[in-house]
């Protein structure tokens, strides 16, 4: 190679490093499950491109379960597949109790994270500090037709009783017209029939644990409170209730079917949207029902992002999550697919904005939900846990399912109430034994 | 035949074949046409079965979202290049147990065949952590030794009871006639066993095709496969039923077209050595 041509390459190959530092492009993988905020949020990062070029997103959408193995088992290993994690309240505080996330402190001037709703920070956060930013926050409530309602010369109370629910489920359930007084879930799992007899049972004075972690489903708040639901279901339920989960009773309440669900915040966009919903301009609100003991049967859940300490690009991922997680952000949303669509449930200056209000008639429901929900102090007596339908304690998984299953399997006709609760407790006392408390 | 076959025994065989086929297509048939109904079409209760309106709304906001053509390729590299490495070390393996036997060959057989009764979730975290530790996580060449892993006993049973058939006095006249030990696996047993390898190749592509575990569970961006375009349209709070189906359909269709194409090699190597 002659001397020239060595120069030649040489001054190339410098170049060509030279533009490679300049372009040095960080790539980040957010790891988000399928829903309609944040399928909306894949199809606007034209914005957060523009703002940060130097920051490329590759997205993995997952079904929910399949995520949150997937988060977990990445985040348990320090595998680093991952710089953000769309990651819900039962997560958060177990992971910042293992140093698995990172702690989101110092973040752009502007971000304003004391504007984030109380209840819904306090969930995210450990000993004050926030772990991971909530990107939309859900409670649940009663969806109930005001049509049948009013067939039935009776009015919903907009704080019912769950003696309003059983009168109001009676007066509309027409079995021979398919039309069914209240649909609730059924299907056992944590996440599914647990998470609303949980919440449920918050508004009876139940609870999971004693402050000494003892299990409670021996004492007479549990059996009140499966008593009502079983009675409700069997009696003004939808035939084959114990396998219905959220989809199926969407699918009820859309095909008219249903004269009441109590279910996620989240479902109120899809009942009133008139392309999918036969009852869409007929569906009225009222917050989730109580029983005169000061505790509203209400969930409270946030999909948030957090950044797995084990990320290598951690800067970026910060960048990322402030700007999804901004008002700049819902201001975007607002701009492109009007207010309606906006993610809800995070921000208090969201609840203040009378655009919003105009444009979400769910908006104060939702807001009402969550604010009555306290993940601290969940239901009457004091708990060790944090949580409002689940107890923030990674056994809480495989119990609560288990718990589901014999729950389930109450509303299914395959035992009593008697015989599942004292399942349950039995099984609960072994697993925290096993576990050590 | 040794029985005899009427007209009416014919029939009766012939409508219990097309009810047998229908049953079993039917989850694909109503998969195919949930993809072109709007979101509410596809819960309508009762079902609507054909008089619907056709859209094909679902496959734009499928293309819309996700790059299709990243999940196929990697699909075609991993389910392919997963099958072939599974022969070129196959090969060898059924060879040696059809025609030259040890004492111990049939219980290597058996060994082999019981890796695949533990359940695959047994064996994950020390998987998951050996890629870690070797930086392969979300690498399609790292899927491509675990799938032809998790395939090799089928292939190595299917290729030797193929093997098995072949007469070996022609390898053994092969290797009076002065082949090596790779000539005569390359130019004499290959290209007699070639029905039964195209066969074994078919069926690996489609188990490797549609394998979901190892898939989900090693890919993240990168080497995510169809398994994983399916998994993203599931979702337990929406009913995205007819998205979802288009997402499955177009999942399923080159291999289905595939399958289609070559069933006559798919049948012939199943039923292969099942009639003596």
């Amino acid at each position: 190679m002659n001397t020239k041509l060595r120069a030649c390459l040489g001054a190339c190959a410098v170049g060509a490093l030279s533009a490679g530092a300049a372009w040095a492009e960080t790539t980040i993988t957010v790891a988000t499950v399928n829903n309609g905020d944040m399928i909306r949020m894949q199809g606007l990062m034209d914005d957060f491109n523009a703002q940060h070029p130097d920051i490329k997103v590759e997205w993995v959408t997952l079904e929910e379960n399949v995520l949150r193995q997937r988060v977990t088992q990445d985040i348990a290993t320090n595998g680093g597949q991952f710089d953000v994690m769309t990651i819900g309240t039962y997560e958060v505080p177990i992971w910042a109790g293992q140093d698995w996330l990172v702690p989101l402190t110092d973040m752009p001037e502007g971000y304003d994270a004391d504007d984030f709703l109380p209840a819904i920070a306090g969930g995210l956060s450990k000993d004050g500090t926030l772990y991971a930013a909530p990107f939309y926050g859900e409670s649940s409530m009663v969806m109930y037709r005001k049509d049948l309602m009013e067939k039935a010369g009776m009015e919903m109370p907009e704080a019912p009783t769950w003696d309003d629910i059983k009168k109001a489920a009676e007066a509309m359930t027409d079995k021979e017209a398919e039309v069914y007084g209240i649909c609730l879930r059924g299907k056992a799992g944590w996440g599914e029939n647990m998470a609303f007899l949980s919440a449920m049972a918050n508004s009876y004075g139940a609870r999971w644990f004693d402050e000494d972690w003892k299990a409670q489903f021996d004492q007479p708040e549990w059996k009140a409170t499966l008593d009502t639901y079983m009675d409700l279901m069997t009696n003004y339920g939808p035939p084959g209730a114990s396998t219905n989960g959220f989809n199926e009773n969407l699918s009820l309440f859309q095909q008219g079917k249903c004269g009441m669900w109590i279910d996620a915040t989240v479902a109120a966009s899809f009942v009133t949207n008139p392309n999918d919903s036969s009852v869409a301009d007929q569906v009225g609100f009222a917050l989730a029902p109580d029983n005169g003991l000061g505790k509203r049967g209400n969930w409270l859940w946030a999909w948030s992002l957090g950044i797995p300490a084990g990320s290598d690009a951690k800067d970026a991922a910060k960048q990322f999550v402030a700007w999804a997680t901004s008002k700049d952000y819902t201001a975007l949303v607002a701009s492109k697919e009007g207010w309606a669509n906006v993610p809800p449930g995070t921000r208090t200056s969201l609840y203040e904005n009378q655009e919003y209000l105009d444009a979400a008639p769910f908006a104060k429901m939702t807001l009402d939900s969550i604010n009555s929900a306290d993940p601290t102090a969940p239901t009457v007596d004091p708990v060790p846990y944090t949580g409002v339908q689940f107890v923030a304690i990674p056994e809480f998984a495989g119990i609560g399912t288990q718990v589901g299953q014999e729950f389930s399997a109450a509303l299914a006709g395959q035992q009593t109430v008697e015989q599942a609760l004292e399942k349950a407790q039995a099984l609960t006392t072994d697993e925290m034994e096993a576990a050590g408390y | 035949m040794a029985r005899a076959s009427t007209p009416q025994k014919k029939a009766v065989a012939t409508v219990a074949a097309w009810t047998i086929g229908l049953l079993i297509f039917f989850p694909i048939l109503w998969t195919i046409l949930t993809s072109f109904k709007t979101e509410a079409d596809a819960i309508a209760n009762p079902p609507k079965v054909l008089f619907f309106d056709w859209t094909l709304e679902n496959y734009g906001v499928v293309q819309e979202r996700s790059d299709y053509a990243r999940y196929l390729w990697n699909s075609i590299v991993i389910a392919g290049g997963s099958t072939l490495l599974g022969l070129i070390v196959a090969i060898p393996a059924a060879w040696s147990m059809a025609f030259v036997p040890g004492k111990r060959t049939k219980d290597v057989l058996m060994w082999m065949l019981s890796t695949k009764m533990l359940p695959a979730v047994g064996v994950l975290y020390p998987i998951y952590l050996v890629m870690i530790r070797l930086g392969v996580l979300d690498t399609k060449g790292a899927l491509i030794v675990v799938l032809m892993l998790i395939n090799l006993p089928i292939i190595i049973w299917m290729l030797y009871t193929y093997f098995k058939e072949i007469p070996g006095e022609i390898l053994e006249a092969a290797r009076m006639d002065g082949a090596s030990l790779r000539e005569e696996i390359l130019y004499i047993l290959t290209p007699m066993a070639v029905p039964g390898i195209a066969s074994t190749l078919l069926l690996n592509i489609i188990l490797a095709w549609n394998e979901a575990f190892w898939t989900l569970n090693l890919t993240a961006a990168k080497a995510a496969p169809l398994t994983a375009f399916i998994a993203s349209y599931s979702s337990p709070e929406g009913l995205f039923y007819a998205k979802l189906s288009a997402a499955s359909t177009m999942a399923i269709a080159p291999i289905l077209i595939m399958g289609w194409f070559s069933q006559k090699q798919l049948v012939r190597g199943l039923t292969f050595g099942a009639v003596k």
